[in-house]
């Protein structure tokens, strides 16, 4: 589910993620892979953590560096976790992947208290260029062709503003990063990445 | 591969208990045997070893074999050995037989040493609480103060919760297999049924047949064969025999169908070898484990003594004992914070799928029983 493999600025996003958890917060990572950030956060934050993962290569993993994990598919949505029992629920690059998109969104902010949504940015001006010479956009962070990828639900960072604003979503901070710099200068035409940190409107 | 890695002859051992069990039905047991094996070696802290706890019709025998010539090793050998998913090399194992069983352990075919006849009905009526403090006085009788792991499928699982629930410091893991933390009215009213077959047959004698030298085979077939039924998927069930006849179609009531001929087989074979009282209560076991009904019905707040770290697992065919019943577990788990780890293993063979030999299935429960840091006691 996870499209991260060859994502050149993980170690900011992780970072950054990082910054955005708390010292030995419940955090609850969607699409966990093979369970590397939520190592990253406990070796960092000493945050109780747990994973959710549908593949069973990842899964495995997981059990084998000891990361928590819960096998089950985010398409069904989150039942089986109770409303706001996490202080984090994280989405790391994987949005673009979901079909329920929509309700992963307002599912994350059912069961946690604070969310962290990060998704490839569509806007990205390679990505333009790409289509205006007339073909699908292929980078390091959209890795795959036309018609072997995942992503279904591709957006920019303009769309998952106005998704936050239609649906009583509270941006609590934003920040867009490229090859691991953050930009804050027209960040929907130079950003790669977008990271969101979220919380449910009042 | 079965050869070379199984844990070879063993011998089952038989432990006496002189100390007075009070049971959950508040009948008291004076004293009783429990049958078992044990395979590895117990290290010399202690602390490596590793209980198992059958389901339904299992005992003590889980791995191994007890002669040379034995063309049936213990029911779960596919698991437990030097260099399998629970590697003997590793891991002091403890298979036994439950109370009330029918494999060594005291039980209704036993003899009453009060009467000195076989206890029949006389025999209590045992529950998953009274088979783990059971175990428990076992762990005494041995010096294993911790269990590194408690493994169980089925109604196995049950007593692994149980385990961490009455005994929080005395279980490291828990590996909770195609399990359920009760059961549901559909799966009773199987057991229901089978009891029914059972005691129904006229050489059941209300539980006391042994006198009458006639076992209630009929019934106790039955019964089995219902299992049977419920242990297989629908789908593991239509490709291994479909509609397939033995021969043609001859307008009787005889074998025709091929999974006429399975069923009739697994009857006569478990009839043939198990002791209807002891199916009785074991399915009453199964129906009575409720650990949440003391705490109001919620099951986060039972599971808040635990302190084991659990590994649940589930295969997505089973019906009998579904996914959605472990998810149960996991969710009061998380509600508690505790280490938890779910699988839910796509496997075609319905319950049964839990003693299948699936490389996922068994990477999975090697991974994780490898993690284990013998000796490394936890804090919550």
């Amino acid at each position: 589910m996870k499209n991260s493999v060859n994502i050149t600025n993980f170690r900011q996003d992780f970072a950054i993620i990082a910054s955005w958890v708390k010292f030995n917060s419940k955090v609850l990572d969607l699409g966990c892979g093979d369970g590397e950030l939520l190592q990253f956060l406990s070796g960092s934050l000493e945050v109780k953590g747990y994973g959710v993962e549908k593949d069973d290569a990842n899964l495995l993993a997981c059990i084998q560096n000891g990361t928590n994990v819960i096998q089950m598919d985010l398409e069904d949505g989150l039942s089986g976790f109770e409303n706001q029992s996490f202080n984090t629920v994280i989405l790391s690059q994987t949005l673009q992947a979901m079909h329920n998109t929509e309700g992963i969104v307002l599912e994350m902010l059912r069961v946690g208290q604070e969310v962290i949504v990060t998704f490839p940015n569509f806007g990205y001006w390679r990505n333009r260029w790409q289509i205006t010479m007339g073909q699908m956009p292929v980078s390091k962070t959209l890795p795959y062709q036309w018609y072997d990828t995942p992503n279904v639900h591709l957006c920019t960072i303009n769309d998952f503003d106005i998704f936050c604003e239609n649906h009583n979503i509270n941006i609590l901070e934003r920040k867009v990063i490229t090859d691991g710099n953050e930009v804050s200068f027209m960040p929907n035409l130079l950003g790669n990445l977008a990271m969101y940190r979220l919380t449910a409107k009042p | 591969m079965s050869e070379n890695n199984s844990v070879g002859i063993v011998a089952p051992q038989i432990a006496h208990f002189s100390e007075a069990l009070p049971l959950k039905s508040g009948h008291v047991l004076a004293q009783y045997d429990l049958v078992y094996e044990t395979y590895g070696t117990l290290n010399a802290e202690k602390s490596n070893a590793v209980l198992i706890c059958h389901a339904l019709s299992g005992n003590h025998h889980v791995a191994g074999i007890y002669s040379q010539n034995d063309k049936y090793p213990g029911w779960w050998d596919n698991f437990i050995g030097p260099g399998k998913p629970l590697d003997t090399n590793k891991f002091f194992v403890i298979g036994l037989n439950n109370l009330g069983g029918c494999h060594g352990s005291s039980g209704p075919s036993s003899i009453n040493p009060d009467s000195g006849k076989p206890w029949g009905s006389a025999f209590p009526i045992v529950t998953v609480e009274d088979w783990v403090n059971s175990q428990a006085r076992l762990l005494d009788k041995l010096g294993i103060t911790q269990l590194a792991a408690v493994v169980g499928g089925s109604l196995g699982g049950m007593q692994c919760l149980q385990w961490t629930i009455a005994y929080p410091e005395r279980v490291q893991h828990a590996l909770i297999i195609a399990s359920a933390p009760n059961l549901t009215a559909q799966n009773m009213a199987f057991n229901e049924v089978a009891r029914q077959a059972i005691i129904t047959d006229p050489e059941f004698h209300g539980g006391d047949y042994y006198e009458h030298g006639v076992v209630p085979r009929r019934g106790l077939r039955i019964a089995r064969m219902l299992g049977h039924i419920t242990y297989l998927s629908d789908d593991v069930m239509g490709e291994k025999f479909g509609r397939k006849l033995k021969d043609t179609i001859k307008y009787s009531f005889d074998v025709e169908f091929e999974m006429e001929s399975y069923l009739r087989y697994q009857g006569d074979k478990f009839a043939g070898s198990f002791d209807a009282n002891t199916y009785l209560r074991m399915t009453r076991a199964l129906d009575y484990y409720d650990p949440a009904l003391a705490f109001g019905g919620d099951l986060s707040l039972a599971l808040s003594s635990t302190k084991a770290e659990f590994l649940i697992v589930s295969f997505t065919s089973d019906w009998r004992f579904s996914p959605a019943r472990s998810r149960e577990i996991v969710k009061a788990l998380l509600d508690n914070e505790s280490k938890v780890s779910y699988a839910e293993v796509t496997a075609a063979h319905g319950h049964d799928a839990f003693l299948m030999p699936d490389a996922h299935y068994h990477a999975i429960l090697r991974s994780y029983l490898s993690k284990i840091q013998i000796g490394n006691h936890h804090e919550k």
